[in-house]
């Protein structure tokens, strides 16, 4: 079905703007119109039908569900929580505080917040028509495996030493009073009211990452039209090991979504670029981001900061190795 | 005077939360007093979890998202 968009781009560049696809110009514009257009109408069509069956789904409904959970299965289901509950990122410290003062562990809490950013509808999606059923299934894995570790991880240390301490305050009133935590009303939607909700989601987020689908498809339409074929594939098609960390590396001080970033792991990947890597640089350049640590300032001492920062940049690259030994398993 | 808090840590949404209440106000000639509250121990004493939240005489109304037009012009004339 998604043949339509790229006949819509043939007709664009090749018949109205006269451009032949067999320039470089030509290759990277076909691409770039076809994959916007493409990326568009999904957003919009699948923001709103998702939205319309989540409607009734909030942090705070999580919150109750997570207190009072073994840890087992804590991170498993913060994770999982963390994957599919929307929430806009500058909610982030009042979500860590609320799940904080319901007496939810540390690590848990973090498990949420870790996978949240990583994996959502948007990113699946665009996978799954980008990139395969495969690849999202790994992407999905992957990004639930570094939430859920790190979340256990930060418990086994004893993170909550390391809280700001009207945070840890907080936390340890949570933990005595499992009483106080007072179950949000459960209401029942209409369909009427879901249609709202859905129609308002589908403009916000529309709203919010159309300009990430633009930037990150036209670096994806660069790569594709401007690097030389075969260049990455020579270069660091067999995934040398020193590769992965230094596209960790690389993907700190770039900031960006999930929606931007998986054009460009598009591209990377159809140029030869191994999937441990690819997926390292991309995580990386999603979850490991100096604005939104700083934020986390708020309510972590410097040592849990640093401490959360390595552990991401090591998972990241842990994970990234251990796919590309994997790929070709696969 | 009605009190109304906009509580954020200050993101745009909370900015504009605060706007548009003050502008409906102003329409509706209904004297209000807008606080915006970024304190975040304050934010969690209320137990808001998701931003911009709104508080009108020490009550939760509304969290998670901008307020409509409908929601803030019943709030006001309450």
């Amino acid at each position: 079905m998604f043949e339509l968009f790229t006949h819509f781009s043939t007709w664009l560049v090749v018949d109205i703007l006269g451009i032949s696809k067999a320039t470089k110009l030509g290759d990277a514009l076909h691409f770039f119109i076809e994959d916007t257009t493409k990326i568009f109408f999904l957003l919009l069509a699948m923001i709103y039908v998702i939205a319309l069956i989540r409607a009734s789904m909030n942090v705070e409904r999580v919150r109750d569900y997570l207190a009072g959970k073994h840890k087992g299965v804590g991170y498993l289901l913060g994770s999982s929580f963390g994957a599919i509950t929307p929430f806009c990122s500058c909610s982030s410290i009042p979500v860590f505080l609320g799940f904080t003062s319901a007496g939810i562990p540390v690590g848990i809490t973090m498990s949420f917040l870790i996978t949240s950013p990583l994996i959502n509808e948007v990113a699946v999606l665009l996978l799954l028509s980008l990139l395969g059923w495969k690849f999202t299934l790994l992407y999905v894995i992957v990004g639930m495996s570094v939430g859920i570790l790190g979340g256990a991880f930060l418990d086994v240390i004893k993170a909550e030493r390391w809280l700001q301490s009207f945070a840890a305050k907080a936390l340890a009133r949570g933990k005595n009073s499992n009483a106080t935590i007072q179950s949000t009303s459960v209401t029942t939607l209409s369909l009427k009211e879901r249609h709202t909700f859905a129609k308002a989601e589908m403009l916000e987020i529309f709203g919010r990452v159309w300009k990430w689908v633009i930037i990150g498809v036209g670096l994806g339409s660069a790569l594709h039209g401007f690097v030389p074929d075969g260049w990455i594939q020579a270069h660091l098609g067999n995934g040398q090991w020193w590769s992965v960390p230094a596209a960790v590396l690389l993907g700190i001080p770039l900031y960006s979504n999930a929606t931007g970033v998986i054009p460009v792991m598009e591209s990377l990947i159809k140029q030869g670029l191994p999937v441990g890597t690819t997926l390292a640089f991309c995580m990386s350049t999603v979850a490991a981001s100096f604005p939104e640590f700083i934020l986390l300032k708020q309510v972590m001492q410097w040592r849990l900061l640093a401490v959360l920062f390595a552990l991401l940049l090591t998972a990241f690259t842990v994970m990234g190795w251990i796919f590309n030994y994997l790929t070709p398993f696969i | 005077m009605k009190e109304i808090k906009v509580l954020g840590t200050g993101c745009a949404k909370c900015t504009k939360t605060v706007d548009v209440i003050a502008k409906i106000a102003n329409e509706l000639n209904i004297a209000v007093h807008v606080i915006k509250e970024t304190d975040l121990k304050v934010i969690m004493g209320y137990g808001v979890m998701t931003t911009p939240a709104v508080i009108i005489d020490e009550v939760n109304v509304h969290s998670g998202s901008i307020p409509s037009r409908q929601d803030i012009e019943v709030w006001l004339q309450k």
